[in-house]
């Protein structure tokens, strides 16, 4: 006899499993309409890969996995597809999902379809790829992709690998009659899960309440490496934590996969399944499910075409209406109640329980929590259920974390045993769901901040940048004032400006930069680019006309004026190089630092002029200037009005005209003044 | 017709918060069977008017607090601190002392704090730690028991209740008082001297809490409460009481057995240590407020200033329990064993 090992807490609820295992398991046949949601399993829903009128073979797919994580589906007989709509479907929340609707034929024609010789020869990615392809996902209730737990990272020593066959929820018996009755498949499909991840042993877990199982299991197993283990029955030892644990021993922790302590746990559902789609080569399209409770008269397991909807089965079954007020998918302790009996059966569907008010009657109002503490004896994860109440209930979710409320398994032990019938699982629930919520938005939150920090913080830089350069400026103009004042010179001094500035221009020079050079370069590339647009223009005329084509017109215009900006450019660089010549001359070699030289002796000579003018020549001369820059604007004024220029352009040369007379009449009587004077 | 929608387990088990209390109520009937064999009706009487005015104090709170009667007198918590206040307050006491008892713990201990499961001291205990600092002459004197003094019949009983400048009582020491006020004898000579000292820890004391631990028993047979706190409790008195027993000399505290059937300590450990409300939730934390109840409980007994301490001792540890709910956290499944992990 094998070593098992308790865990803690847990309950024993009334079995009520004798009702529906009696019978054998019964064909449910092919009803008029399959429904099949694109979602029966964890992760992404899988992709509609047919048309609506579209004809389907039986076991053809009609939806494609998304992703890694998701499944494919498969027709589960032959027909048209009717629909590809939303409808209703067995889900806690009652919502409506995406589902394929096929109108049976009832001829249940299969597409061509192969299993493997020899599995063994075969490679494990093949293998693997095999069952991804058929559908599969965990038949025991949550629906997790099988390949994608089978794939464990190759460095992963496997142990164990457990096939579970504890079904320790009330009422359901789907495993426990599909271990009486087809324990070789089971026996075979934990063979090839076996092959696939290489275990030291393989355990099938039986709770000690399915003696005709046990002793089913035990014959197909006779001979092969397949070991049968039981253990007394207690709920919830079917949680694949809590059996890993009878088994091994050992905990999965928290947040991990039971990989991490070396076990790969598997339905014996998924098994058959996983044997059917190696050795037959038949995808998932049918499973056991039980139905039961006082609400159908006969009680029993049918093998169900996926799709087939509730009430078939339950008519089936002998449903009578009057007598079931709520209608639970799964079993009695973690099952979710329907809102329709029309909903489809699907991948993880293991029960259909129509129970009468008598036998589960409607919870009563909860009472005060006492804190009793029988919550925390039933616990299976070790939690103190009336902390994580008191909790979740106060809105204290750092606390309820920090008193693990995600290890709950939602196994609804601490409400089974709860003196005052609050429903516990219902906070837990709502307080994860908070929970998730509230890290979801802080994660936005704290996204948000690091982007207005970053924001913040490049604006302070920026603010910086532009202080220090103002704080330059203004020193370089202190800088200035001083040198004026130094000069006895407080006012600005254009000459001196322009000393400055050709001093500068010489420095600038001296240390490499060449800036009239680079203005001649520039030049130079304009003309270059324009005479290069201008050939394309030309050759894109040309062509236009061979062509005949109707842009001819536009294009020649588009050469004219191209021709003209080229002819404008050309100057502008003939200009410029003879201004710069002209500069130049005087100088004797010809670099442009003698040019600048050149420049601050005139400026200084200027500045001489200007000292030895008496204070009515500069009025007088500053009043010849004015007035020619008046004379000016007002023939530019003038030339716009006559060239029709636009209104804009017009009014801002009016206003210069204006502007500068009145300078002209400022200056004239300072000239008058300072002649009288 | 519409199908049900909520949310699993679909089940239930058979335990309800009434029945818990109903059992409470139950299993207290040994020990007051004893007590009123050894006392008289007085506890009885206590018990039954404690009874009719917590029903009142209740319902005058829950119709102050706008919540339906029924449903909330219905799980009998306030039946249950009645009947523990009434077992704890000396037989004959006066009318007015339960009452001002009870509104204590009803009023004041409960209701105050948000009714049921929301008190954080022991509703009863309070009651009569009120009475016990209020009126010390009333709280302090004990019937003498059945074979030392006189019995009262029913009668008289209810006199001394309704009517209690007419009745004047047949007291005496308890024997607990008896040890605290001795300071040259040895325990030998002190049973040899005191009658009402019995075989073991009291006429009347020793088989009262000897069915008060029958009592608990069967609670525990029941699954109304572990064993942690009553045993650690228990336990605590005990060691302390052999570990300053001074082989009965002078200044002994009294044997372990005697400190463990004479006074509440019985009473104590099955029916007010096991509270749920106010004491410790987790098993190890139970174990923890238990033997810290037991140590005060030895402590004060022995080094202060009362006979009997269970009330101050509960009363103290009620205070702690968070704190010690704060250390005593079991291990999640699949978590690091404390300590061990980063986390």
């Amino acid at each position: 006899m094998r070593q098992v090992y308790g865990f803690h807490g847990g309950i024993h609820p009334p079995e009520n499993k004798h009702q529906s295992v009696a019978a054998p398991i019964a064909d449910a046949g092919i009803p008029d309409a399959l429904v099949l949601p694109l979602s029966q399993h964890i992760g992404a829903p899988a992709i509609p890969a047919v048309e609506v009128g579209q004809h389907v073979l039986k076991g053809q797919v009609i939806a494609e996995p998304a992703g890694v994580v998701s499944v494919p589906l498969h027709a589960p007989t032959s027909g048209t597809i009717s629909a590809i709509e939303d409808r209703q479907i067995a889900h806690p929340s009652g919502h409506t999902a995406r589902c394929i609707v096929i109108a049976t034929d009832g001829k249940d024609e299969w597409i061509n379809h192969q299993g493997l010789e020899d599995y063994e020869a075969a490679d494990r990615s093949e293998l693997l790829s095999i069952i991804r392809s058929a559908g599969i996902a965990g038949m025991g209730g949550a629906g997790f992709p099988t390949a994608v737990k089978l794939a464990v990272k190759p460095e992963t020593h496997i142990e164990t690998l457990i096939i579970n066959g504890t079904e320790c929820e009330p009422y359901i018996t789907a495993d426990d009659i599909l271990m009486r009755e087809r324990a070789e498949k089971i026996v075979e499909g934990a063979e090839i899960l076996a092959h696939l991840v290489q275990p030291d042993e393989i355990l099938i877990g039986v709770e000690d309440n399915k003696p005709e199982s046990i002793v089913a299991l035990q014959a197909a197993a006779e001979g092969t490496a397949v070991e049968i283990v039981t253990f007394p029955t207690k709920y919830p030892s079917g949680g694949e934590k809590q059996l890993i644990e009878i088994l091994t021993g050992k905990q999965v922790p928290s947040g991990d996969l039971p990989a991490a302590v070396g076990v790969v746990c598997q339905n014996v559902g998924s098994a058959v399944a996983v044997r059917d789609a190696i050795i037959e080569g038949k995808p998932l399209i049918s499973r056991v499910t039980t139905v039961t409770g006082e609400g159908v008269s006969e009680p029993r397991n049918y093998d169900v075409l996926l799709g087939s909807s509730m009430a078939h089965l339950l008519e089936l079954a002998g449903y009578q209406h009057e007598k079931n007020k709520r209608l639970i998918m799964g079993g009695p302790m973690m099952g979710f109640t329907v809102p329709d009996a029309h909903v489809p059966v699907v991948k993880t569907t293991n029960c259909i329980l129509a129970p009468t008010e008598a036998e589960l009657p409607t919870p009563p109002p909860a009472q005060a929590c006492i804190r009793c503490g029988m919550c925390a004896e039933a616990c299976p994860a070790s939690l103190l259920p009336q902390q994580l109440f008191w909790f979740s209930q106060g809105k204290e979710f750092e606390k309820a974390e920090q008193h693990n409320l995600f290890d709950c398994i939602e196994c609804g032990a601490c409400s089974f045993v709860c003196p005052s019938n609050i429903p516990l699982v219902q906070y837990y629930r709502a307080a994860k769901a908070e929970v998730i919520q509230i890290r979801k938005d802080t994660e936005k939150s704290e996204h948000s901040r690091i982007r207005f920090e970053a924001r913040q913080a490049r604006l302070e830089r920026e603010d910086a940048e532009k202080e220090a350069k103002r704080a330059a400026r203004k020193k370089a103009a202190e800088e200035k004032a001083r040198l004026a004042a130094e000069q006895g010179n407080a006012e600005e001094d254009p000459i001196q400006a322009a000393i400055d500035r050709a001093k500068a221009k010489k420095a600038a020079q001296a240390s490499g930069g060449d800036a009239s050079e680079s203005e001649q370069e520039k030049l130079e590339k304009a003309v270059a680019t324009t005479r290069k647009r201008l050939n394309t223009a030309t050759a894109k005329l040309d062509a236009a006309k061979q062509e005949g084509s109707d842009f001819i017109d536009a294009l020649q215009t588009g050469v004219d004026k191209t021709r003209a900006k080229l002819d404008a450019a050309e100057q502008a660089l003939h200009d410029y190089q003879q201004a710069n010549t002209a500069n130049e001359e005087p100088a004797e070699d010809q670099s442009s630092a003698n040019a600048a030289q050149v420049a601050i002796q005139k400026a200084m000579a200027a500045r001489a002029a200007e000292a030895d003018k008496s204070p009515a020549d500069k009025a007088r001369e500053a009043l010849q200037k004015l007035e020619a820059r008046l004379q000016k604007s007002e023939a530019r004024l003038a030339e716009g009005k006559a060239a029709g220029e636009e209104e804009k352009i017009i009014s801002a040369l009016e206003s210069t005209v204006e502007r500068l007379r009145e300078k002209v009449a400022k200056a004239q009587s300072q000239t008058q003044e300072t002649e009288a004077s | 017709m519409a199908l049900m929608r909520i949310t699993s387990p679909h089940t239930h088990g058979p335990m309800s918060t009434s029945r818990v209390m109903q059992n409470v109520l139950l299993a207290t009937v040994p020990g007051v069977i004893v007590l009123t064999h050894f006392f008289g009706f007085g506890t009885l009487v206590n018990i039954i008017w404690a009874s009719i005015l917590a029903i009142a104090f209740e319902a005058l709170a829950l119709s102050l607090r706008k919540r339906p009667l029924g449903f909330y007198l219905g799980d009998y918590s306030a039946v249950v601190t009645a009947v523990l206040l009434g077992i704890a307050l000396p037989p004959y006491s006066p009318w007015w002392l339960i009452a001002v008892g009870i509104a204590s713990a009803i009023l004041m201990a409960k209701h105050l704090y948000g009714g049921l499961g929301y008190n954080p001291f022991n509703p009863a205990m309070v009651g009569y730690v009120v009475l016990l600092i209020s009126f010390p002459v009333q709280m302090t004197s004990w019937a003498a028991p059945r074979g030392v003094g006189e019995l009262p019949g029913l009668m008289e009983a209810l006199q001394a209740c309704f009517t209690p400048t007419n009745f004047d009582a047949v007291t005496m020491a308890t024997p607990l008082d008896v040890l605290k006020q001795n300071n040259s004898l040895l325990i030998e000579d002190l049973w040899q001297q005191n009658v009402q000292f019995g075989r073991w820890a009291g006429i009347g004391w020793e088989w009262a809490s000897l069915a008060f631990l029958a009592g608990g028993l069967w609670l525990l047979y029941q699954r109304v409460f572990t064993w942690h706190a009553p045993v650690a409790m228990l336990g605590a008195v005990a060691l302390m009481a052999a570990l300053f027993y001074d082989g009965g000399s002078s200044a002994s505290g009294g044997s372990p057995l005697f400190h463990l059937l004479s006074g509440a300590t019985m009473f104590g450990a099955f029916f007010i240590v096991t509270d749920p409300v106010s004491s410790a939730v987790s098993t190890r934390g139970r174990l923890v407020y238990g033997a810290l109840i037991g140590l005060l409980v030895y402590l004060i007994r022995v080094y202060g200033n009362y006979p009997d301490a269970v009330a101050f001792a509960v009363l103290i540890m009620n205070f702690a329990a968070p704190f010690i709910d704060q250390y005593t956290q079991p291990r999640t499944y699949g978590h690091a064993k404390r300590g061990d992990a980063n986390e």
